[in-house]
């Protein structure tokens, strides 16, 4: 599947839910279905800054695609940490890099992609695309 | 029922933002201890200020900086007597508490500390209270002392007494907790400072807001706070200090205004308070402050205790119904603070469901990460109140918690 079709299969999941406390409900069942990150990878190196929670994102590349894991001690960060992994991970850096990631605002939980709520999702996307850069620039050199 | 419940409406509908919405819900306002609401009567003052009032002061010659120069010295005469200080240029306007402490930090720091020396500060202390500590004792050579504390949150007077000696040049330590709301036993510190004759700063941020405060009787050195947190603008803080002591110590920052006279040879220093008051000051934040000592005072400041007193009682027996809620802090004296957590979900998790239904309160370490070290808890969720709160506001409150939990668990 695509980046984008990933992202329409979640909007979609979500367009069944008018309120938002299911919304919510459905992302911390999401957060709680994500397989937590083995201690050994909670690593300094993989802690995204700037969130009150703590959230670790690790990345290595599976043949020519990346593949993330991701973990957080706030149960609703870890639920659209998981709807973040589940559209990315598994993609080539290239297009990795060119995703535009609509869905946050589509299900309508835009607030949480302001960077004025220190959540860490957007260092979190801005980690990731780093990662995916880096991947890259490997693969290109 | 006392004149205060009764008049509780016409003392919100004083505050406009009270009555606006979030996510299309009232808003519950819990956040005070973060920065409280203002009053129509301080907002009006600042608009009042700018459409007919401003001009620069104190150095002006005409009509209109005189004025302004009256206001804003006025605002410091408000100030004094609100405290109790001694003289009027005993109150130094900053930017803030953060501000203030470390204005004394530094001038009293580069003065009096030396390599070997020692600063106290407390385990309860805000980072505004450790880190300007911090930096001036590397600096300096100096050492950083720390009070330490019970489980409920209580300082070990003791230990302080322990900690005293005659390496010990300052002593810095919050009136209230910000993060637990504990109410330190200062009076005592600092008669057991002075049998030393060593100085102290009390952070009284969290205390100006919620109790009457007199700095002669405490017998203070230093007491700085802010406006903000007393329904008062943001960018205005104060700094009390004795004027011995101001005098003793050297002016903090240059510029205009503090000076006496400047040569490219040697410039001398402007008298008490101008000398700590480099640049062009906020003015329409003195002005605005005073508008809000005024508010303070009309309503009474026990009106506000004694009222705030009753809502953290109430919401203490309304939280401690729910089982899984831990409190952190409990100790005899507190402050309109409610700090706490439930089972192991995280704080943020709570504040983020509460958020949707209205109600703000703040999450995380509350800038007190040797505290939350102290208790091994990552942060809390914290309720803050003021007077303009209600017991009904602090019922919506409760059930968003147990709909929070119940959605969380």
């Amino acid at each position: 599947m695509t980046i984008q079709s990933i992202q329409e299969e979640i909007v979609e999941e979500f367009s069944i839910f008018d309120d938002w406390m299911d919304k919510y409900e459905h992302i911390i069942e999401s957060g709680k279905e994500l397989e937590s990150m083995s201690d050994e990878l909670k690593l300094e190196s993989n802690l995204v800054k700037g969130c009150q929670s703590q959230v670790w994102l690790h990345a290595e590349m599976e043949g020519t695609k990346l593949v993330f894991q991701a973990d957080s001690d706030a149960i609703i960060t870890k639920g659209l940490v998981s709807l973040m992994v589940r559209t990315l991970s598994g993609h080539t850096p290239k297009e990795i890099l060119d995703a535009e990631l609509s869905f946050v605002d589509e299900i309508g939980l835009k607030e949480h992609l302001s960077p004025t709520r220190s959540n860490g999702l957007v260092s979190m996307i801005k980690k990731i695309k780093l990662y995916a850069l880096g991947f890259q620039t490997k693969i290109g050199s | 029922m006392t004149n205060f419940q009764q008049n509780i409406n016409k003392i919100r509908a004083d505050f406009p933002i009270l009555s606006r919405k979030v996510y299309g819900k009232p808003l519950i306002y819990l956040d005070n201890a973060a920065s409280s609401q203002k009053p129509s009567q301080v907002i009006d003052t600042i608009s009042h200020y700018y459409e007919n009032e401003h001009s620069n002061i104190h150095r002006g010659v005409h009509h209109l900086s005189a004025e302004a120069t009256k206001r804003y010295e006025e605002a410091r005469k408000t100030v004094q007597r609100f405290i109790g200080a001694e003289h009027s240029h005993e109150i130094i306007f900053t930017k803030g508490t953060t501000d203030a402490i470390n204005l004394v930090a530094n001038s009293f720091g580069n003065k009096f500390l030396n390599e070997g020396d020692e600063v106290i500060v407390s385990t309860l202390e805000h980072h505004s209270n450790i880190v300007p500590w911090q930096m001036i004792c590397e600096a300096r050579g100096a050492m950083l002392k720390v009070i330490p504390i019970n489980e409920a949150g209580e300082l070990l007077i003791d230990e302080f007494k322990l900690l005293l000696s005659d390496k010990t040049k300052i002593v810095a330590v919050n009136h209230v907790s910000n993060a637990l709301g504990t109410i330190n036993p200062i009076k005592e510190i600092i008669t057991e400072a002075k049998r030393r004759d060593i100085p102290v700063l009390i952070d009284g941020a969290q205390a100006v807001p919620h109790m009457k405060v007199d700095v002669q009787e405490l017998d203070c050195d230093f007491y700085a706070f802010s406006s903000h947190k007393m329904f008062g603008p943001t960018g205005v803080g104060i700094l009390y200090g004795k004027e011995k002591l101001l005098n003793d110590i050297p002016p903090y920052q240059g510029g205009g205004d503090m000076i006496d006279k400047v040569t490219f040879e040697k410039t001398t220093y402007n008298d008490l308070p101008h000398k700590f008051e480099a640049g062009t000051p906020n003015i329409a934040g003195g002005i605005g402050l005073k508008a809000a000592i005024d508010y303070m005072n009309e309503i009474g400041v026990e009106n506000i205790a004694a009222a705030e007193r009753e809502l953290l009682d109430y919401a203490t027996q309304e939280i401690t119904q729910i089982e899984s809620v831990r409190l952190i802090g409990t100790a005899k004296e507190e402050a309109s603070v409610l700090s706490f957590l439930v089972k192991d979900i995280h704080p943020y998790d709570i504040g983020t469901i509460l958020d949707r239904l209205g109600v703000a309160v703040r999450t995380g370490h509350h800038c007190t990460e040797p505290l939350m070290d102290r208790f091994k808890i990552p942060g809390t969720v914290r309720a803050s109140f003021a007077f303009y709160n209600t017991k009904s506001e602090i019922d919506v409150f409760i059930s968003a918690l147990k709909k929070a939990i119940s959605m969380l668990s």
